[in-house]
């Protein structure tokens, strides 16, 4: 197990680099000069050729791609251009408000997805069942974005009882959470489904039935335990898709996350900011997928690794 | 007479093994699909939508593109069904001429991430080693980006327009075909009929060509009819982001996105085009699953 854990570290490794070099590259082929960028008016060619210096701009691009890993490596991501503060404590600030959405907006999942998926296997082939499973295909379909502005109409405008925007409290995380928790509300209602329903069909179950438990029981006792081990993983997973998807829910809500910090990096042509934002973002869903693989093995002890 | 009467049965039952035997995988697909009420309500959604881009110019009850500032922010009635958005333009003849949009964001991008999965993927499972080793880490790697962060970067580099909005779906998409089309080839290519072609000196590009591919028609159907959907929403996504769609295209996305500062005076402006990307993307995954299920006994091959 603990050798297991070490080599995917390892492999993770490789592929971190590789995404920072796709990222580079990406990022440092668009010609465009940045100190135009920071400084708009007429400034004197000796004062752009300190910055260029100081920021090394002239020398080879290899050079420059083993300094940002090199600084990355040690938790430098260089200087936002735009906002003259260091990317890393701009994202630092910004994680634990992308973070607290992430988890709320799991948590919602959860909450609707995991007993969506039970009633339906329960109630199989039933009006419930294809409503539920009709929903999940909703969840599914519906964008994001558009969602929350439907849920600022009914529930700021119409209704008055939620803050429309902004980031100033609990009350403030309620419609993003839900915004972002229902598309894989849907998801997990479709897995939990299968899955019951796969491990219903098996012996134990059939004894457990003859023993004269009430089916409840032998749902909850028996076969909802074996049947959450899909839906495990794919929750761990799914924490490094909210984490991205949050991107466009904190556009949204106005919430100041990584996301809108991307997109804000975006708009201002912020390149170092926005390259942190997305390696710091993609290092998180490897680090998220690498926990999934090691909480499967945990769970299930019948998975050998070799 | 009972002479008679078994002579007509097995005349029947020849006659229906015989219909068993003629019918076609694309039948076989139409039959179980006729059934799946779902898929066919999708099936026809998209062959509206379709029909409403194509005739857009006919059917559009105002000039899309029309600016009255006189007539700004009407409410849905008589005159403008949809009503009328910040610079009076008419939204539901904005909505129809989207369509045009979104259904071209819907096929380029699926085909050509689809046609540059399909040949990274057969190429990757035939040959092994090394050129798979390659081809899969650097999916892996596409993978791992969160894809509308990926997309996003894309965008950034080459510039927000609908032009490298294919772009970017495409770099984006690619990976997740190759790994299907990689599956289905590794599990094919030690078949007796690929090592018979192999056996008489086939070349291996016509062996991936004849004898791998059409076989994974039933993954890449169902993944094509999966992945357009997927190429609306996120068009709809990087529009709306403002790195997508540029004015004055009337790209859904960049709809809801233009009627976002007005949600609370003129809630029809942001709300209606919305409507529009869910029914579409609905239709086509409605279709999509009723396709997955069709294709259940060739999928599980």
């Amino acid at each position: 197990m603990g050798a297991y854990i070490v080599k995917r570290l390892l492999i993770s490794i490789p592929v971190i680099f590789g995404i920072s070099l796709i990222t580079f590259i990406m990022l440092n082929v668009i010609p465009g000069d940045p100190i135009a960028l920071m400084m708009k008016e007429h400034i004197s060619t000796d004062v752009v050729e300190r910055v260029r210096a100081q920021m090394h701009l002239d020398d080879p691009a290899y050079v420059r791609f083993f300094r940002f890993v090199w600084d990355a490596l040690h938790g430098d991501f260089g200087t936002s251009y735009k906002l003259n503060r260091s990317v890393t404590t701009l994202l630092l600030d910004a994680f634990p408000n992308t973070l607290a959405l992430a988890m709320s907006g799991a948590l919602v999942s959860w909450i609707i997805g995991i007993p969506a998926g039970v009633l339906s296997a329960v109630k199989k082939r039933s009006f419930l069942d294809n409503s539920i499973m009709g929903f999940s295909l909703l969840g599914v379909s519906i964008p994001v974005f558009w969602a929350g502005l439907l849920f600022q109409y009914i529930f700021s405008m119409v209704l008055g009882i939620l803050p429309v925007s902004g980031f100033s409290g609990p009350e403030y995380l309620i419609m993003p959470a839900i915004v972002l928790g229902w598309s894989s509300a849907g998801t997990i209602a479709r897995l939990t489904r299968s899955s019951l329903l796969e491990v219903m069909r098996n012996d134990y179950i059939r004894t457990a039935r003859a023993k004269g438990n009430l089916e409840i029981k032998v749902i909850l006792n028996h076969a909802l335990k074996n049947s959450m081990l899909p839906v495990v993983t794919v929750m761990a997973l799914q924490v490094a898709g909210l984490l991205s998807g949050a991107v466009i829910t904190e556009s949204v809500f106005g919430i100041p996350g990584i996301g809108r910090i991307a997109v804000n990096a975006i708009q201002s042509r912020d390149m170092p900011l926005l390259q942190g934002a997305v390696m710091f973002t993609t290092v998180l869903v490897i680090l998220g997928n690498l926990v999934a693989d090691i909480l499967y093995s945990l769970i299930d002890p019948r998975i050998k690794y070799d | 007479m009972n002479l008679a009467r078994n002579l007509m049965l097995k005349k029947e039952v020849i006659e229906a093994s015989d219909e068993l035997v003629k019918e076609t995988f694309w039948q076989d697909v139409f039959r179980s699909l006729k059934k799946d009420r779902m898929a066919i309500t999708g099936g026809i959604v998209i062959l509206l939508f379709v029909l409403m881009a194509i005739f857009a110019p006919w059917i559009a009850p105002h000039d899309p593109y029309e600016v009255n500032l006189d007539n700004q922010f009407q409410k849905p009635g008589l005159e403008h069904w949809l009503g009328t958005d910040m610079f009076g333009r008419d939204v539901l003849s904005r909505i129809i001429y989207g369509s045009q949009i979104s259904l071209l964001i819907g096929l380029v991008p699926s085909m050509i991430t689809m046609s540059i999965g399909i040949v990274l993927g057969i190429v990757a499972g035939y040959f092994g080693r090394r050129t798979d080793f390659v081809i899969m880490t650097i999916s892996d790697m596409v993978l791992s980006f969160p894809s509308l962060l990926l997309a996003m970067v894309v965008m950034y580099t080459l510039g927000a327009s609908l032009l490298n909005i294919f772009i970017a779906l495409s770099i984006v998409g690619w990976a997740g075909t190759a790994r299907v089309v990689r599956a289905q080839t590794l599990s094919l290519k030690n078949k007796e009929f690929v090592e018979a072609a192999r056996a008489v000196g086939v070349k291996p590009y016509i062996i991936m060509l004849r004898h791998i591919l059409p076989n994974c028609i039933p993954q890449l159907l169902v993944l094509f009819t999966l992945e357009i959907p997927g190429s609306i929403l996120s068009e709809a996504s990087l529009s709306f982001l403002g790195v997508g769609a540029q004015p004055p295209a009337s790209s859904w996305g960049l709809m809801v996105s233009n009627g976002k500062e007005f949600l609370f005076n003129a809630p029809w402006v942001a709300i209606a085009p919305g409507i529009a990307i869910l029914v579409i993307v609905l239709a086509f995954n409605f279709l999509g699953d009723g396709l997955r299920d069709a294709l259940d006994p060739y999928l599980k091959q």
